[in-house]
């Protein structure tokens, strides 16, 4: 039997019309698409656009005082607002001299408790530990300031007296040298380790929890003690990640103002003692800023502020990329 | 005499105590700091703190109200303008951008989140103080949102970047736009956590004082004007930290105990977000 073509029902399809078939989001979504896109792209501009902007603007703010001064503005150390002659050597030595401190305390400490939260404490123990040194991370340093005054520079000049009155003559060295009266460059190096603490721990915590099982393993099966196997096989495992930590530390330290301010003593003067009360380059912007006599200081205020943030860019981009390449590495060990 | 394994193994232990005793330092700053706070500042806070303005130095008395409605106003106003430029921004960085350019704006990010707060004070200055020739809380507020736009964008990238992949490409296959996809889909996911990081940069600029001294500049009456001067609860803890009177000191722990107790709650409260989107994810 042969089948007719035109017996199969052809008439029941309906004829294609393209236009119930096109995806309607995909023609209305279009115009919302490009314009939500451009919109959050201008966002993003935007961020890179502030780092833009305060460069541009700190390097604006600054010429007056380098025009008036040339770079002998950054290597002098008067600073004499009545006769018009600036210079930032005294302030650079109070950031330095502050930050050395305070890091050459933070460092190690962070970095033993690190070791105590990663290698031998219980971990519920180290948890509520890291959270606890964490929520320091939290308070505004103006309210640690406040707490400087009232309670850390009494003790610090408890110790300061201990020290002047002690019997081996230790007044006698240099580092000790001036009276002792609780504020000065000893409360305001505390203070800044208490604020870089948080940071050296965690980042250091990290590092050392990155060390593979297998580098442990190898150290016990060498006979080593628990602390050889740390001081020997985990810590230069994480030596960069600690260094990546301290600079990271350090540039948050740089720019501290307020809890500084509160307990250096605000003294534009270069004494490298522990009892001497010094400036730093962010206490005297927040000092004399609003009281500036003339546009000159000004702009040798935000001078000092142009040296504080070249610094902090630098270190941090090199933190930065230190832990970068770091995580690189650790991510290629393995990998395929 | 010790053998040299004994000798090793006590070393050790001295070592491990050492360690331990860092710990115990790390965490002793911390503990004095809050009692210290809360011994001081639960006496100051009374009703007065909260309805009074401050009282000229030697009458006794006297409250935080101007600051406390300040720093409302200003952290309020940075909040408008840093978290949604800020979440925009960092749905760019994942759902848009190349690869490279990505990289370089949160190497930005990371920079700039890295600036002390000072700094961007002095770049507020700048913008609106030296050029309108007056403090304003509006200055204050464009100073604070600089201060937060970094750690919006990389709480939030960072919270995008959990959302799995598969989700995205389920979209793309259901024939779903971009802009959709980013909103519905990766920003419906990343909520809970975008919600934190917010909160965290709130928390952030809050306690923020370096770059009020010369934007909002303070203000001993009570005032919520964005183009005159206005006090700011860390900025009034420091005048008053500062001065030589006992009852300005006072003030300065009832502000520092508020200040804490704010920071804190919102950090609850982030916490609390987390638990409970977790909860009903696995439920």
């Amino acid at each position: 039997m042969e089948t007719d073509a035109s017996a199969i029902p052809t008439a029941e399809l309906a004829p294609f019309r393209p236009e119930a078939h096109a995806l309607p989001p995909l023609s209305t979504g279009r115009g919302v698409d490009r314009a939500f896109r451009l919109a959050t792209g201008a966002c993003g501009m935007l961020v890179a656009g502030v780092l833009l902007l305060v460069t541009v603007f700190m390097v604006r703010g600054a010429l007056p005082a380098f025009q008036n001064h040339g770079f002998r503005f950054i290597l002098s150390p008067d600073w004499d607002p009545t006769n018009q002659k600036y210079g930032a050597l005294t302030f650079i030595f109070g950031t330095a001299f502050t930050s050395a401190i305070g890091m050459a305390i933070a460092l190690p400490l962070g970095v033993l408790t690190a070791v105590a939260l990663v290698e031998l404490l219980p971990r519920g123990l180290a948890k509520v530990i890291a959270l606890a040194v964490e929520l320091l991370a939290a308070i505004p340093s103006v309210l640690l300031g406040l707490w400087g005054i009232f309670e850390l520079v009494p003790l610090v000049r408890q110790v300061e007296l201990a020290i002047y009155r002690s019997p081996l003559g230790l007044k006698d060295l240099p580092i000790f040298a001036g009276a002792p009266m609780g504020v000065g460059f000893l409360s305001a190096g505390l203070l800044l380790a208490i604020m870089a603490l948080p940071f050296i721990l965690a980042i250091s915590r990290e590092a050392l929890s990155q060390v593979p099982v297998a580098q442990r393993e190898a150290a016990y099966a060498l006979g080593a003690t628990r602390w050889q196997a740390i001081r020997r096989f985990i810590l230069p495992y994480s030596w960069k990640g600690i260094f990546g930590a301290g600079l990271l530390g350090l540039a948050r330290v740089l720019g501290e103002t307020m809890a500084v301010t509160m307990v250096i003593g605000n003294t534009p003067q270069i004494k490298a003692s522990l009892f001497a009360t010094g400036y730093t380059l962010a206490s005297v912007i927040a000092n004399e800023f609003t009281e500036a006599p003339s546009d000159l200081a000004i702009s040798a205020l935000i001078s000092l502020g142009l040296i504080l943030l070249v610094l902090t860019i630098l270190l941090n981009a090199t933190a930065r990329f230190m832990l970068f390449f770091l995580n690189r590495r650790m991510s290629g060990v393995g990998a395929p | 005499m010790m053998t040299r394994n004994q000798l090793r193994r006590a070393h050790g232990r001295f070592m491990e105590a050492i360690c331990l005793l860092a710990t115990l330092l790390a965490v002793a700053p911390l503990a004095a700091f809050l009692w210290h706070l809360v011994a001081m500042g639960a006496g100051a806070m009374t009703a007065d703190l909260f309805t009074q303005v401050p009282l000229p130095p030697g009458e006794s008395g006297g409250g935080l109200k101007n600051a406390l409605a300040g720093s409302l106003a200003v952290v309020g106003l940075a909040t408008l303008a840093g978290i949604p430029v800020g979440i925009g921004a960092a749905i760019y960085m994942t759902e848009f951008a190349r690869p490279r350019l990505a990289f370089l704006l949160r190497f930005a990010c990371d920079i700039l989140s890295g600036i002390p707060s000072i700094v961007m004070g002095l770049l507020a200055y700048q913008l609106l103080v030296r050029p309108q020739h007056h403090f304003s809380a509006l200055s204050g507020a464009l100073a604070l949102a600089f201060l937060m736009l970094p750690v919006v964008v990389i709480t939030t990238q960072e919270m995008l970047h959990l959302v799995p992949g598969n989700l995205r490409e389920a979209g793309h296959a259901l024939g779903i736009p971009a802009w959709r996809i980013a909103t519905s889909i990766s920003m419906r996911a990343a909520a809970p956590g975008v919600l934190t990081g917010a909160l965290l940069a709130v928390s952030r600029i809050a306690g923020e004082t370096a770059p009020m001294l010369f934007t909002a500049f303070g203000n001993p009456y009570f005032s919520l004007d964005p183009q005159a001067p206005i006090a700011t609860l860390p900025h009034s803890i420091f005048t008053y930290a500062i001065s030589p009177y006992d009852d300005w000191h006072r003030l300065a722990w009832g502000g520092a105990l508020m200040l804490v107790l704010g920071i804190l709650g919102a950090t609850l409260l982030s916490r609390f977000i987390l638990w409970w989107h977790q909860r009903h994810l696995h439920a």
